[in-house]
C-alpha cells in the first residue's frame, strides 16, 4: 500500500486569520433518491447524522454529512474508514438505483481559523458571508476565486473548505493573499 | 450583474456561479424529421429585445440545469423554474403578464 499523503502535507500560513491545510480527509460522495428511507437509514447508520436538508450539513464526532444537490449528499469520515463506508452503504443500497464513491483522494481540506473567517471568505466567494445570511450548519457551494468550492462555519472564528486536490495549491495562496496582515477590511 | 434564484437549492446565485445554457424550450429534431424544420431547430433562436427564456446550470453550486425569464432589455428577473418542463409554468407567465402586458414569445403568451 502506498503512502498516502494530502496535497500540500499540513502547509500553514499565519495571516489575520490562519490557514491550515488539513490533511488526509474521508470524503464519500453519495448520490441517490435522497427521500427514500432504505437511503436515510443507511446513511445515518454509517455517520450517526441524519440526511440534512437542503444547503445543511451536521456533524458527529468524525463524521459529517452535507447536502450538496437534490440528489447528491458528501459523507465526511476518518480516510481510513472512506473505503468501509462505502462498501457499507453499496450494501445497504442493494437493488436501489445509487452511486457511492470514495472521493478523499480528490479533494484537498483547509480550516480559516480568526475572528475575521467571515471576510477572508466573502474576498474570494460570491456569497453573502453578513451573519444573519450564512448561519452555523450550513455548506455553501460556490467558488473561491475560480475554483468549485465548498464551505461551511464549524463555529464563529473557524470555518473548513473543500475543494479539488489538483487546485490545492491555487486556493491556499488565493487564501495567503487574502489573510495578509494589512489586507483587513473590517465590513463584517 | 445578474442574479438567478436557482429553484433547486434556493440559492441567489450571481452570474459568476452560473453556466450559461442558451435559448429555453428548443423541441429537438431528430431522425426523420425535414430539412426545414431540422434546420430551424439548429440554427434559429428567437433574438428578443425584452422577454426572453433561457436555460442556466448553477455550475459553482449544487449543479442542476434550471430555467429563467427574464428582459433581455433591463436584466430584470421575472422567475426561474425547474427544468423539468416544455414550457414556462403558469405563475412565471402572470409574473411577466403582470410587468409586460401583452408580451409573446415563441408560442408562449
Ligand atoms: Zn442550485
Amino acid at each position: 500500500m502506498s503512502n498516502a499523503v494530502s496535497a500540500l502535507q499540513g502547509v500553514s500560513y499565519d495571516g489575520y486569520v490562519k490557514v491550515t491545510e488539513q490533511g488526509l480527509r474521508g470524503m464519500i460522495t453519495l448520490r441517490g433518491d435522497l427521500a427514500s428511507a432504505k437511503l436515510k437509514t443507511a446513511v445515518s447508520k454509517l455517520s450517526g447524522v441524519k440526511v440534512p436538508a437542503v444547503n445543511a450539513c451536521a456533524f458527529k464526532g468524525a463524521y459529517g454529512v452535507a447536502w450538496m444537490s437534490p440528489d447528491e449528499l458528501l459523507i465526511l469520515c476518518p480516510y481510513d474508514a472512506a473505503e468501509a463506508g462505502v462498501a457499507q452503504l453499496s450494501k445497504a443500497l442493494k437493488g436501489q438505483h445509487f452511486l457511492a464513491a470514495n472521493v478523499s483522494d480528490a479533494r484537498a481540506v483547509f480550516q480559516i481559523e480568526g475572528a475575521q473567517v467571515r471576510e477572508v471568505l466573502a474576498k474570494l466567494a460570491p456569497v453573502d458571508l453578513s451573519e444573519g445570511a450564512f448561519q452555523l450548519g450550513q455548506l455553501r457551494r460556490t467558488r473561491i476565486a475560480q475554483a468549485p468550492a465548498a464551505f461551511w462555519l464549524k463555529d464563529a472564528g473557524t470555518a473548513e473548505v473543500i475543494c479539488f486536490r489538483s487546485q490545492a495549491d491555487y486556493v491556499f495562496e488565493l487564501f495567503k493573499r487574502a489573510a495578509m496582515p494589512g489586507a483587513e477590511v473590517g465590513v463584517f | 450583474m445578474l442574479i438567478l434564484t436557482c429553484p433547486y437549492c434556493g440559492i441567489d446565485a450571481d452570474e459568476t456561479e452560473l453556466a450559461a445554457g442558451g435559448q429555453a424550450h428548443i423541441k429537438r429534431e431528430t431522425v426523420g424529421a425535414s430539412d426545414d424544420a431540422f434546420e430551424e431547430y439548429m440554427f434559429m433562436r428567437e433574438n428578443p429585445k425584452g422577454v426572453h427564456f433561457e436555460r442556466w446550470r448553477h455550475a459553482n453550486g449544487c449543479g442542476k440545469w434550471f430555467h429563467a425569464a427574464r428582459c433581455t432589455m433591463t436584466l430584470e428577473v421575472f422567475g426561474t423554474y425547474e427544468a423539468q418542463t416544455y414550457e414556462p409554468p403558469a405563475e412565471i407567465r402572470a409574473a411577466i403578464s403582470a410587468k409586460r402586458p401583452g408580451w409573446s414569445w415563441g408560442s408562449f403568451s
